[in-house]
């Protein structure tokens, strides 16, 4: 572990955004006292608890060199599926949950298996993922459903302090154990290191004989369970569910992944990271309500720039540290894609 | 027999078809244990196919191939380092975003608990590094280190991970300076004297006698034979790998006619010191117009590398370029094709054609691009345009519509040269514009390239085939291992001479 904290190069993006989250929030409190408590900062996790189960999902498919469009669609499926098989079918939701987390976790199998074996681009398969959930959404009601089930209630409502007063609600400790098993499978599995080393090139990770074909199909697993838990977990908040629910959240989750310091292109980053990517959307919404003047669209715009910035300096720095290598850009020898005599390029592996 | 002990590896009677090509017929290879084995020959010699049935990247047609006195199947990259072979390519396989020791590991990372233990990998993987003499900090990202000490990472492992019997080591000294060559070769010596077998992919033939046992020859995807170094001499090689017999050689007809030489007295294109460090030294060229110069070389001689250079794909570090009188800033395709400078690169599918466009759309690309994407041509103006050069160049093609994919190599090369032409250039450089493509289109483009010439404008022809170059080529650049040797013209310019020279003797 005190090997992902010990200052280096490439830990700069996400000191960044850590160094961003904490001084804009010192600032946030010395200018509204009511930020100063306790609860405001609890608050921050508690109202995006759903976007970082999803962004630390979503975190590990953009590092495997892959993307996910329809996380935002997963999760308003997962709310009217599940609002409708509490209401209308009458499941418990002992059983319901476990139902959705299991249809994320296939849907994702789904795609991922798509991706990988006809090497569809995952941007066209999520797409169409996406289209096909928000669809799906829609099919099961047209109209929002309220949950009424006692135990998902009780979930929605129970407490949990911290200090003193201040506490959290059940889905922020969800969103914790998310983000520990998420580190946990980066930083220290195979399957994590292969996710990398995916990212990083993944012509080479199946040369050095990495199971890449299981690892990709696993991560979109993965994001799809995140997505539907996420799902559950917006659902639990508003205790209903409703085709329209978390529209283009995706995106806000990617940009919550990139200002988290991974990179868009696949192989660095950090689940770590996606937290403070997470905060930061947070907090700039908070700045925004004790403002009170300014339109809660400014959240967007700012986010948005802030996207722009990460994807601006991470270029840079990719393109700063290939420099200090020494690499040059790689000229590719017409025989090391083994021409054949007529100039024929022999199938080599398939790219996608 | 002492000797067939000696032998770790067969391969017998290898051949692998692909469509429309015959990449490797009935060839033969073995290996002994602690040799280390050259595999030569030029493009398209079948060299990387024989590598990739060995490393179970593509299966044979047929052919057996024996390990340790077993006959074994190898079905993937996968089981072929379980089997003891690995591959160390020249375009590193490795993740640059991973940390050395990562790289080094991974796929068999020492775990505690089902963890990845990462000290314990750190450690394991310097000390794996040390034993090549390699002492770096392994828990940098690989891609902050140069690219010798990535090889050297591949090279480790290889090395680790396949506990490997063979390692091959593809072209790994291509992008290496003299002293990591040197480095190279040393971890190569030791490997050699543990009783690893290497085989060695070079186009370098110094490098060949300096440490290689054997040498395989191949030459479209023949095997012409295998030899002890010591009884080889450079120059028998290079007409191995070449193909020409030297008695042969020597009864060529010098009555080969001499075009009428009218080149204008200023230099179109002058190179000084033009160079750039990894690609080729610098040299010094003068192309006047209505001469064709050809370049002659052994593939990574440095042939491909100038051109890039006069066309602008790469920036020089060195020296001065002037064209038509003026030295030329701006380095980029673009700015070359709008001086009149034209490139038909090597690699026809991947750089050249677009496979799926008409030949019509093919033709009038390039043309369309000088002009600016704004002013287009009629319809009507580039089916002129297309039906002209497809008259011409007699390219043979059912319709001006027909998506260029569907053609035979030669007219697919004309189609490129139609492509250039149709923009006037006064400076054409052609790439093997010859490679794979049949006798009777290849004729027709070497009497093109010389009509071309005596047009007035200026053409530098670049091929692996001596013959071809000697008969369109007014003058003869002479290249070896990235650097320009000499310039031969007139009477000196005879395949003989042209051998020994990149030959070194």
């Amino acid at each position: 572990m005190n090997r992902s904290f010990k200052i280096d190069r490439k830990f700069v993006p996400l000191l960044a955004t850590v160094g961003l989250f904490t001084i804009g929030y010192i600032l946030g409190a010395i200018k509204y006292p009511g930020m100063a408590r306790p609860q405001t900062f609890f608050n921050l996790f508690i109202d995006n608890a759903f976007l970082l189960i999803a962004a630390t999902g979503l975190t590990l498919v953009i590092i495997s060199g892959g993307i996910d469009l329809s996380v935002g669609a997963v999760i308003a499926l997962t709310s009217v599926v599940a609002a409708d098989l509490m209401e209308n079918v009458g499941l418990s939701s002992l059983v319901v949950m476990p139902l959705m987390l299991l249809m994320g976790a296939a849907f994702g199998a789904l795609m991922g298996g798509i991706i990988h074996y006809f090497k569809v681009q995952p941007f066209i398969v999520t797409l169409a993922g996406m289209f096909f959930a928000r669809g799906m959404a829609f099919f099961v009601s047209l109209d929002a459903i309220t949950i009424t089930d006692p135990i998902y209630r009780s979930l929605s409502l129970a407490r949990i302090h911290l200090i003193g007063k201040a506490f959290v609600s059940v889905h922020v400790i969800v969103a914790f154990v998310v983000l520990a098993v998420f580190m946990y499978l980066a930083h220290l599995t195979r399957f994590g290191r292969t996710v990398y080393a995916m990212g990083g090139n993944e012509q080479s990770a199946r040369l050095m004989g990495l199971n890449v074909g299981r690892t990709k199909v696993m991560v979109y697993t993965l994001g799809g369970f995140c997505s539907a838990l996420a799902g559950l977990v917006f659902s639990n908040n508003l205790l209903s569910g409703h085709g329209l629910y978390a529209n283009g959240l995706e995106m806000e989750a990617i940009a919550a992944v990139i200002i988290g310091g991974t990179l868009l292109t696949g192989g660095v980053g950090y689940v770590f990271g996606t937290m403070f990517g997470v905060l930061v959307n947070g907090l700039i919404q908070v700045l925004i309500i004790f403002n009170g003047e300014l339109s809660s669209w400014w959240t967007r715009i700012v986010i948005g720039l802030l996207t722009l910035v990460f994807i601006l300096v991470q270029s840079t720095f990719t393109s700063w540290q290939r420099r200090q290598a020494g690499i040059r850009p790689t000229r590719k020898r017409s025989d090391a894609v083994a021409t054949t005599s007529d100039g024929a390029v022999v199938p080599d592996t398939p790219t996608s | 027999m002492a000797e067939s002990d000696q032998v770790i590896l067969t391969m017998t009677g290898i051949s692998r078809a692909f469509p429309g090509v015959q990449a490797l017929q009935d060839v033969d290879f073995n290996l002994r244990r602690g040799e280390i084995h050259a595999l030569m020959g030029e493009n398209g010699a079948g060299k990387s196919t024989l590598i990739k049935v060995l490393t179970g990247v593509e299966a044979p047609d047929t052919g057996v191939i024996n390990l340790d006195g077993k006959e074994v199947q190898v079905k993937s990259p996968q089981h072929a380092q379980d089997l003891g072979i690995s591959t160390v390519y020249q375009e590193i396989n490795l993740c640059p975003n991973l940390t050395v020791a990562e790289n080094i590991l991974i796929g068999r990372e020492p775990r505690r608990a089902g963890r990845i233990d990462w000290k314990r990998m750190n450690a394991e993987a310097r000390e794996i590094l040390l034993r090549l003499d390699v002492d770096i900090d392994v828990t940098r990202t690989l891609g902050s280190y140069s690219v010798a000490i990535q090889q050297m990472a591949a090279i480790a492992r290889a090395l680790e991970i396949a506990s490997a019997k063979i390692l091959i080591l593809d072209e790994p000294t291509s992008s290496l300076d003299a002293y990591e060559t040197s480095q190279l070769f040393g971890v190569m010596r030791k490997l050699k004297s543990q009783g690893t077998a290497v085989i060695f992919i070079t186009h370098f033939i110094d490098q060949v006698y300096e440490i290689a046992d054997r040498i395989t020859v191949l030459r479209n995807g023949k095997l012409v034979g295998v030899y002890d170094t010591a009884a080889l001499t450079h120059l028998e090689l290079i007409s191995n790998m070449l193909g020409r017999n030297l008695v042969e050689l020597e009864n060529v007809s010098k009555s080969r006619t001499r075009r009428a030489q009218s080149f204008s007295s200023e230099p179109l294109m002058q190179a000084r010191e033009l160079g750039s460090t990894g690609a080729i030294e610098p040299f010094d060229l003068d192309l006047y117009a209505g001469e064709v110069v050809g370049l002659a070389g052994l593939l990574g001689s440095g042939r491909t590398e100038i051109a890039s250079l006069l066309f602008g794909i790469d920036k020089p570090d060195h020296g001065t370029l002037t064209y038509d009188g003026a030295v030329v800033r701006k380095y980029s395709p673009l700015a070359s094709i709008a001086r009149g400078v034209a490139l038909s690169p090597e690699d026809r599918k991947a750089a050249g054609i677009v496979e799926d466009l008409s030949v019509r759309e093919n033709i009038v690309l390039a043309m369309q691009a000088s002009r600016g994407w704004f002013r287009f041509l009629s319809s009507a103006k580039q089916t002129e345009i297309a039906d002209k050069y497809i008259k011409l160049l007699n390219i043979v093609t059912p319709s001006p519509e027909q998506p260029v994919k569907n053609l035979s190599g030669g007219n697919q090369q004309k189609v490129i040269l139609a492509r250039w032409l149709a923009t006037n250039p006064q400076l054409l450089i052609l790439d093997e514009p010859t490679r794979g493509i049949d006798v009777g289109a290849k004729a027709e483009i070497q009497k093109l390239v010389v009509a071309l010439a005596e047009e007035g404008k200026a053409c530098i022809f670049i091929s692996s085939e001596l013959d071809e170059v000697l008969r369109c080529s007014d003058r003869v650049v002479v290249l070896r291992d990235q650097e320009k040797i000499t310039e031969l013209a007139g009477d000196e310019m005879n395949e003989t001479l042209i051998m020994q020279t990149i030959a070194g003797s």
